[in-house]
């Protein structure tokens, strides 16, 4: 019965947007307000019932009703608890609910927020909204409907593959949909300006917190995400270039280009078309991830369901919005003037090389991500595009941009003038060639790409840290220094963890012991142990440094009951300077145990310098609301980072 | 250093961005070059032998009973069979949790020798129960009458 509910509601739900998506359509069209304000009432019901449909679906996962085919293929009534909540967006009917849900509730957001831009242009807003809601509705109840019944009823379901039964999977999909939602919201809002024609800095007021927050959203998503997969495959790796992981990156590039050429908009009037192309990008690479993820193309344990339907409805439905998009923009875009001017050496052109960089960035990955689904899809070979191709290409630009990073801050709006950069700048490039120096005679390293590593982090950290001892810092300000400064943090992380890593593989019976670096690892006994629906090999390897117990590892080697599947579980100790990493491997049969031991230095950071990159952006929220005046020299002491490697 | 006309700056901009993307697709061109990897069959070997240190992905099923530990018990030997041809392989390290004999597997690796075995960097198992990975499934599919065709496609089914 409450599934059935759950479908209907599913259906009000999208009643609600069809009447969202026309009714504003047409009371703008003949200017009669009575038939364009029912928006905000169709999106506040698009909100409530997308909400009962998901709460119905939560229920039949949490008690188990097999009778619904989606909760019977993908749930277990051995699964713990939390499991059964969360496994509700573990599959693909259920995650794409999740999707719309967090898209009705964004639409709700917009119609209940004060509408800045007057009631006309909301009224615009909610109507792509609800042109886009319409279509994942359409997608949900005619190719992925998440209530279809199974009868009969099995007496037990699939369960849920392993490598998902983990914290990651309560906050990794939720933030990457809020991400995605939050620029569909910019999207509509740049969809709506060009066709009401606002595009301007009210505009640009208006859309800049859905940006900041949709990006301070993916931002923490995509690194829990890597998180996520460092820990839990055990491959002693943090990023792989999967394309799934490409998929949720190239939004976060976009959107990264979009905050700051926005900003331009806000500011200074300038760089208005571009603007809104990135706009309608963001939101498009995000559909084409969805698309690239759900369609079966990849072999990944984010491709839950096989199905060419459903891959080309999703085709279609991308195809729809991006060309309508696209088709808007062409013919705006002539109308949209650029906006003001600005010399070649200011803040704006600082922001467009920005731009540029990103723009390559994000054409590098395409090309790495598409080019070898385009190629199998034209009857070609099959190939496949890995860390080198990405690394060879990306590592480069990142270091171009921690240096461009540093130095535009600094730069006045318009036209500015050069004399103060030397001096502003002295600091951070004496810290870039200590740090340079330091890696090369006290930890040896060589590689001309990890030593740059090392300069730039220490050069982007410093030089961020100086905006922030300035006075009159505004929340917007701190919040850009802050994130520039995770940047930072994450790429002192990426290379140090890389340079400096010490690797063992050994094959080792309890009581044996290897030697890694200043690390004695001892074997000390491997025991069986169970879980709630696992049972589990445990090896326990005590860790000294210079005759001290320094950790206690225990990697484990699980088996679940169901679905029958063994997983690797890594054991860790962490400390700030780094962390130690295992592996247990399958045993052989003959008393002798596979390991495989890490030490990764300051592998963290990567991760504390998204949370800062994703602090700032909330921060950056809150406008230019005046900062605490902070006193000169307080805060430098404050110093969140050590500068040198 | 003068600001330019409003005209003069759109075109600029405009063609930054044309230049932006060119230097992207060049620099993706050339990288693709030096670092594609190719799919490849057992089957596939035998047609056209790759060079010694060529890296590509072969791919196939472990065959049963082919799977062995040597000495130092880290390198593992097993060999990729599509049913038609046969390659040995060698591994050194831990083993997938889903690698098994008579699974699908991608092997990411080179010859070491012309003659020698197939030398794996890293190995690509299923990631879930449900699933195997597509190329290993298109690489069997061209084997006709194998039951491999209709077991992938049961195996899937909720």
């Amino acid at each position: 019965m409450i599934p059935e509910l759950g479908h209907f509601a599913l259906w009000l739900a999208a009643a609600a947007a069809l009447l969202q998506s026309v009714a504003p359509t047409i009371g703008l069209w003949r200017d009669e307000e009575a038939l364009s304000g029912l928006a905000v009432p169709a999106a506040v019901a698009q909100g409530l019932f997308t909400a009962l449909a998901f709460a119905a679906l939560t229920w039949a996962f949490v008690v188990s009703d097999f009778s619904v085919a989606l909760v019977a293929a993908n749930s277990h009534t051995m699964k713990p608890d939390m499991y059964l909540v969360t496994g509700v967006w573990a599959n693909h009917e259920g995650s794409l609910l999740l999707w719309v849900l967090v898209m009705a509730l964004a639409g709700a957001g917009v119609a209940v927020a004060p509408a800045t831009l007057g009631p006309r242009f909301r009224a615009r807003v909610l109507s792509v909204q609800g042109i886009v809601s319409l279509g994942f509705f359409a997608f949900l109840l005619f190719a992925s409907n998440p209530f279809d019944r199974l009868i009969p009823a099995p007496t037990e379901g699939q369960g849920l593959n392993p490598l998902l039964q983990d914290l990651g999977l309560a906050v990794h999909p939720p933030l990457l949909y809020i991400g995605y939602v939050g620029l569909s919201v910019a999207f509509a809002f740049a969809v709506a300006g060009m066709l009401e024609n606002v595009v301007g800095p009210a505009w640009a007021k208006a859309t800049r917190p859905w940006v900041a927050g949709a990006w301070a959203m993916l931002t923490l998503g995509i690194a829990l995400g890597s998180y996520w997969a460092y820990y839990e495959l055990g491959w002693g790796g943090w990023w792989f270039w999967d394309p799934v992981e490409n998929a949720a990156l190239m939004p976060w590039l976009a959107a990264t280009a979009l905050l700051h050429s926005i900003a331009v908009v806000m500011k200074r009037d300038a760089l208005r078309a571009w603007t809104l192309l990135l706009a309608v990008a963001a939101f498009s690479l995000s559909m084409m991830g969805t698309f690239i993820v759900r369609s079966g193309l990849l072999t990944s344990v984010h491709a839950f369901a096989v199905d060419p339907a459903r891959g080309l409805f999703l085709m279609i439905l991308m195809a729809l919005y991006i060309g309508g998009a696209l088709t808007i923009y062409a013919f705006a875009a002539g109308r949209v003037a650029e906006g003001r001017q600005f010399a070649a050496v200011s803040r704006e052109s600082a922001l467009v090389a920005n731009n540029l960089l990103l723009t390559v960035i994000l054409g590098v990955v395409l090309v790495g991500t598409m080019y070898p689904m385009a190629l199998q899809a034209a009857g070609g070979a099959q190939i496949s595009v890995g860390p080198p191709y990405f690394n060879m290409t990306i590592v480069p630009i990142v270091l171009v941009m921690a240096f461009l990073m540093g130095v535009a801050p600094l730069l006045g709006w318009r036209r500015s003038a050069t004399g103060h950069l030397a001096a502003r700048l002295l600091p951070a490039a004496v810290a870039a060639a200590l740090a340079v120096v330091v890696a090369l005679t006290l930890f040896g390293v060589r590689g001309i790409g990890a030593l740059l590593g090392f300069g730039a982090a220490a050069w982007l950290a410093v030089a961020s840290i100086s905006i922030l001892a300035k006075r009159g810092l505004t929340l917007n300000s701190a919040g850009m220094a802050l994130a520039h400064l995770g940047v930072a943090v994450s790429i002192l992380g990426a290379t140090a963890s890389g340079a400096l890593q010490r690797e063992a593989l050994v094959a080792m019976r309890v009581g044996d012991a290897i030697q890694m670096g200043p690390w004695r690892a001892e074997l000390m006994d491997v025991r069986p142990i169970a879980g709630p629906n696992w049972t589990a090999v445990e090896a326990r390897l005590d860790v000294r440094r210079g005759g001290d117990s320094v950790a206690i590892l225990r990697p484990q080697s699980r088996m679940f009951v169901a679905p029958a599947q063994e997983t690797t579980e890594s054991g860790r100790a962490g400390w700030w300077t780094g962390e130690l990493y295992s592996v247990l491997g399958q045993p052989d049969g003959t008393g002798q145990w596979q390991v495989h031991l890490w030490f990764k230095p300051m592998v963290r950071l990567i991760w504390w310098g998204a949370l800062l990159m994703a602090f700032g952006g909330l921060l950056a929220l809150g406008g230019r609301v005046r900062a605490l005046k902070p006193r000169r020299g307080v805060e430098m002491s404050g110093s969140p980072i050590p500068q040198a490697a | 250093m003068a600001t330019p006309k409003p005209k003069q700056q759109r075109l600029m901009l405009a063609g930054f961005a044309v230049v932006a993307l060119a230097v992207a697709g060049v620099i993706a061109a050339f990288a693709l070059q030096d670092t594609a990897a190719y799919f490849k069959a057992p089957s596939d070997l035998a047609e056209g032998p790759p060079q010694p240190g060529e890296t590509f992905r072969l791919g196939g099923l472990v065959k049963a009973g082919s799977v062995a530990r040597s000495g130092d018990g880290l390198t593992l030997t097993f060999v990729v069979t599509d049913m038609a041809a046969d390659t040995p392989v060698s591994y050194r390290g831990l083993v997938p949790d889903l690698f098994r004999e008579g699974q699908g597997v991608i092997a990411t690796g080179s010859f070491a020798s012309s003659g020698g075995p197939f030398v794996a960097r890293e190995l690509l198992a299923k990631h879930d129960e449900k699933y195997m990975p597509p190329e290993v499934a298109r690489a069997l599919e061209k084997q006709p009458g194998h039951p491999m065709n209709t077991s992938a496609a049961s195996g899937r089914g909720a």
